[in-house]
């Protein structure tokens, strides 16, 4: 009997944290849909009891129906089969035959089309719960965000043809991005789309690493203007995995083995457009890949979670030298660290859900139903604005942070089991083999640090930081406020001399200058969780004291606590890294050749 | 064709959780120490029950007899998928033994529409398995027991699959039938999130009268009857009013309900206290292991 939300304290001391009143408030328009449907909330403190309940249940499902199955689904993978279907591992199919019949496969689509209408922050704790429970399902769960688009950008009468099937868990789908040439670099995309004379549009061509590229609905990004190169030629298409789409074949590959990856061959097939043509890149395509990066986000701290649990656990039980080897300073360091370093990356996350849910909410608020007093409307204009940017900025952070982390953590956990963890007997090599994709698909780290760096050197990060600096915290963390204060002030230098010094300087340093923005961040993240109205006790390592009794401490407190060693130690690595940026180092660029050495010949 | 399915259950006190004050002095068990939960076969009947209606359409009614608590069970199923929820409570079934238990429940399920009956094996806190087989009896209906697969239903002909402990039989009958269900039939599917923030409303009178009781201390006896009645019927018209039925609704002859309907006596009860105490170590040897089957046997623990 395991729930993977009640038995994980943070994700319910931060669901109590964050401001998910106002959050409901937003995706239920004023609670306008409780009339139309049965099962809506008629006020905030309903939608947050919904919240909490499909968490819940989601959570024990996630504990005793998923997680027994993960280790079969990673033996067992997805195959091909003779007549051009895929069968997924059979752990995958039941888990989505229950999570169907668990209505959550509309997890944030509205309520007309028989979704749950839930904010991204509620999805983003979902999404980390089925991915502890099984990483390459969250790959299906987590697929989403393609129904998302459709409701975004389609019309009313190709969201009405597909999204109640959505909804329902009877089909899923996926996003026909990559090409062989076309990785990183989406503007590139060849595969062909063209009308016939009644105005029909077809696809025709190769799609490369297409993540369930089997499931029954496609959106295909795909040139629709031969005569133009660059993104400004594509469009957005949708259509079924008919007869002609082909799957030629299915990777073998280091991790998530339950989700399929297909190599898709478009021999002349019947598709729709997706709102306009010509913008299919940019606007829709990037919408649909910032939500996917928010579910790799969660996807990596369910790893990380889950390789953490096993190394908690072997940590205090495996002895050697005449006791648990978590006396040793060593293993004990790495156990904090990779428990903190999951907290940093769920800060952000959640953080980065709720401004998401803000950005959306404002944009919708600005289209559906503006107000009609102009200053108010200026103010949400401002607002919309604000958030958007906010969004822009942490959604390639928290992507390329929790992808880090993960494979940190999952590395870290084999450490600590030594040999036991290089075996196969025990989950650590597979939570490690299933983080490496994190930090390269839906954009690499490299990619997310060039997204995020622009935030960072743009004004947008300073006006962040000072809003965080703006706020009410507990007189504990004052001393801690001054260092991030400090933090701020040295990054802003460094920003600057970035900037000035090249375009190409600002993206060499980039990841330093992100790293920097990203440990401001949380380090005011905790000091407002250390700081907040809401507390629990939690059990703290091992807490039996001498009269049996467990012992526990205020979160509130233990926050305190992981501020204090995270800010100060990060202090030091700041300094380190403005002196490093503001070396004004060019080696990278001038000595690349004879540093690098020529590629290798065979003589 | 679509069958319609009743699905008796029963809340129970959770005991895989024992805690040291699990039991009384008196050896009887102390169900306040220990979480009421849902009989885990009884989900597993439920489910099989679901899975006819998914398959082959027709209605779900899942019925407890109990306390005014036993009405979170019935929200639970609910939120699996049932249609219809009743619970029968009443003084007087206070004290029911298996014989009452069956009889009771026979009564209200006469006074429904049914095709197969569904229950769990036997419930964990009593692990008599004899309430199904009775209220087959009962009601006059073929019984198939230890159902672990539904094998297939046509024609209003049901073959089923039974466990018999060391192999399995099958077994082929005509409608009506009960059918008491294993653990191993099934995985219980969990609450279907739509469901679950609709029906978290339901609630039955009585928990509705308590409810306004606790609500307004100082409320008059005729006030609070119209409180309550006005809830009833704002409930009842949202289709969240879970149906309560007492034993004068049953006509239930009153002789075989609660103590008077109890034939079981308790002979004697023993409390059984486990601790570990002495050790012995048996050498990972043949000899070793053929010394401790020898002493198993000669105490009689293996035979």
């Amino acid at each position: 009997m395991a729930n993977f939300y009640k038995d994980n304290d943070d994700i319910q001391f931060l669901f109590k944290n964050m401001d998910i009143n106002n959050v409901a408030g937003i995706m239920e328009e004023g609670f306008k849909f409780a009339k139309e449907f049965d099962y809506a909330p008629a006020n905030a403190a309903e939608a947050i009891e919904n919240y909490e309940l499909i968490l819940d249940s989601l959570g024990r499902l996630s504990g005793d129906f998923i997680a027994p199955r993960s280790e079969d689904i990673d033996k067992q993978g997805s195959r091909l089969n003779e007549d051009g279907t895929v069968s997924y591992a059979d752990g995958i199919k039941d888990s989505l035959d229950m999570l169907a019949k668990a209505n959550v496969m509309g997890f944030t689509l509205p309520h007309r089309f028989g979704g749950l209408n839930f904010p991204n922050l509620v999805y983003s704790i979902a999404n980390e719960m089925v991915s502890r429970a099984d990483a390459s399902l969250m790959n299906l769960f987590g697929l989403q965000g393609i129904a998302e688009t459709i409701n975004a950008f389609a019309s009313e009468e190709i969201k009405q043809k597909y999204l109640h099937e959505f909804a329902a868990g009877k089909v899923t789908g996926a996003m026909v991005l990559t090409e062989p040439d076309a990785g990183s670099d989406l503007q590139s995309c060849k595969l062909k789309a063209f009308q016939d004379d009644s105005g029909k549009w077809y696809l025709h061509g190769v799609k490369r690493f297409i993540t369930n590229g089997c499931g029954e609905v496609l959106l295909v990004l795909s040139r629709s203007e031969p005569d133009r190169s660059g993104g400004l030629g594509l469009s957005l298409f949708i259509c079924d995995r008919g007869p002609t789409v082909h799957v030629r074949r299915i990777e073998d590959k280091l991790g998530i083995h339950g989700s399929p990856t297909c190599e898709l061959f478009f021999d002349n097939t019947p598709c729709e457009l997706i709102g306009e043509r010509r913008r299919g890149l940019a606007p829709y395509v990037m919408s649909l890949m910032n939500g996917a990066r928010i579910g790799i986000s969660a996807q990596s701290i369910g790893i990380g979670e889950a390789a953490f649990r096993v190394a908690r656990d072997y940590a205090a039980s495996r002895k050697q030298f005449g006791g648990p080897i978590e006396k040793l300073p060593a293993v004990r360091d790495m156990v904090i660290d990779m428990k903190l370093d999951i907290e940093v990356a769920r800060a952000l996350l959640y953080e980065t859900s709720r401004v998401v849910d803000y950005d959306v909410g404002y944009a919708k608020k600005l289209e559906f139903n503006p107000p009609t007093d102009k200053e108010q409307l200026k103010a949400i204009k401002e607002a919309s604005r604000r958030y958007g940017r906010y969004a822009g900025m942490l959604t390639p952070m928290t992507k390329y942070y929790s992808s880090e982390m993960c494979n940190r953590v999952a590395y870290n956990a084999i450490q600590i089991l030594g040999g036991s963890g290089f075996m196969r007997d025990y989950p650590c090599e597979r939570f490690a083999r299933d983080a490496r994709i994190t930090t390269i698909y839906e954009g690499t780290s490299q990619l997310q640090v060039v997204a995020a760096v622009r935030g960072v050197c743009s004004g947008t990060a300073e006006k962040y930081l000072q809003e965080f600096a703006a706020r009410q915290y507990e007189p504990q963390v004052k001393d801690l406020l001054d260092i991030l204060k400090q933090g701020t002030e040295l990054l802003f230098k460094a920003a600057a001399f970035a900037k000035e010094t090249g375009v190409d300087y600002m993206d060499l340093y980039g990841r330093g200058l992100v790293d920097i923005a990203i440990s401001l961040i949380c380090g005011y993240l905790f000091c407002g969780q250390a700081s907040n109205k809401f507390d629990m006790e939690v059990d703290i390592a091992n807490g039996k004291s001498n009269n049996g009794q467990s012992q526990t401490i205020s979160m509130k407190k233990r926050k305190e606590m992981i501020a204090r060693r995270y800010i100060t130690k990060n202090a030091a690595m700041t300094k380190s890294l403005v002196d490093m940026i503001l070396s004004g180092d060019r080696s990278t660029f001038e000595q690349y050749q004879a540093l690098a050495g020529p590629v290798p010949q065979e003589k | 064709m679509a069958y319609n399915c009743v699905v008796p259950i029963k809340q129970v006190p959770d005991t895989k959780r024992i805690t040291g004050e699990a039991m009384n002095d008196d050896g009887t068990v102390n169900r306040g120490a220990l979480p009421a939960i849902f009989n885990p076969e009884d989900l597993n009947a439920l489910e099989l029950a679901l899975a006819i209606k998914d398959k082959f359409g027709g209605k779900v009614t899942v019925i407890t007899m109990g306390l005014p608590a036993a009405s979170a069970i019935l929200r639970e199923s609910l939120y699996r998928g049932a249609d219809e929820t009743i619970l029968i409570t009443d003084r007087r079934c206070a004290a029911s033994d298996t014989l009452a238990t069956s009889y009771i429940l026979s009564c209200a399920i006469k006074k429904l529409e049914y095709d197969i009956v569904l229950c769990g094996r036997q419930a964990i806190d009593g692990d008599t398995a004899q309430v199904g087989p009775q209220l087959a009896e009962k009601l006059g209906v073929t019984q198939i027991t230890y159902v672990e697969e539904l094998i297939s239903l046509e024609n209003r002909l049901i073959t089923a699959k039974r466990n018999t402990g060391n192999g399995w039989q099958e077994v082929k009958c005509k409608l009506p039938v009960l059918l008491t269900v294993i653990g191993e039939a099934n995985e219980p599917r969990v609450a279907a999130a739509k469901k679950l923030m609709k029906y978290k409303k339901a609630r039955t009178p009585i928990e509705i009268q308590m409810q306004l009781k606790l609500d307004n201390p100082h409320a008059k006896d005729d006030e609070l009857k119209e409180l309550v009645q006005t809830k009833v019927k704002e409930l009842e018209e949202k289709g969240l009013l879970i149906k309560q039925w007492d034993l004068d609704h049953l006509k239930a002859d009153l002789q075989w309900c609660g103590r008077d309907g109890s034939p079981t006596k308790v002979h004697r009860i023993q409390s059984v206290v486990l601790t570990a105490r002495d050790s012995k170590t048996v050498e990972p040897s043949e000899q070793g292991v053929a010394d401790m089957v020898h002493e198993l046997i000669s105490d009689k623990t293996i035979s």
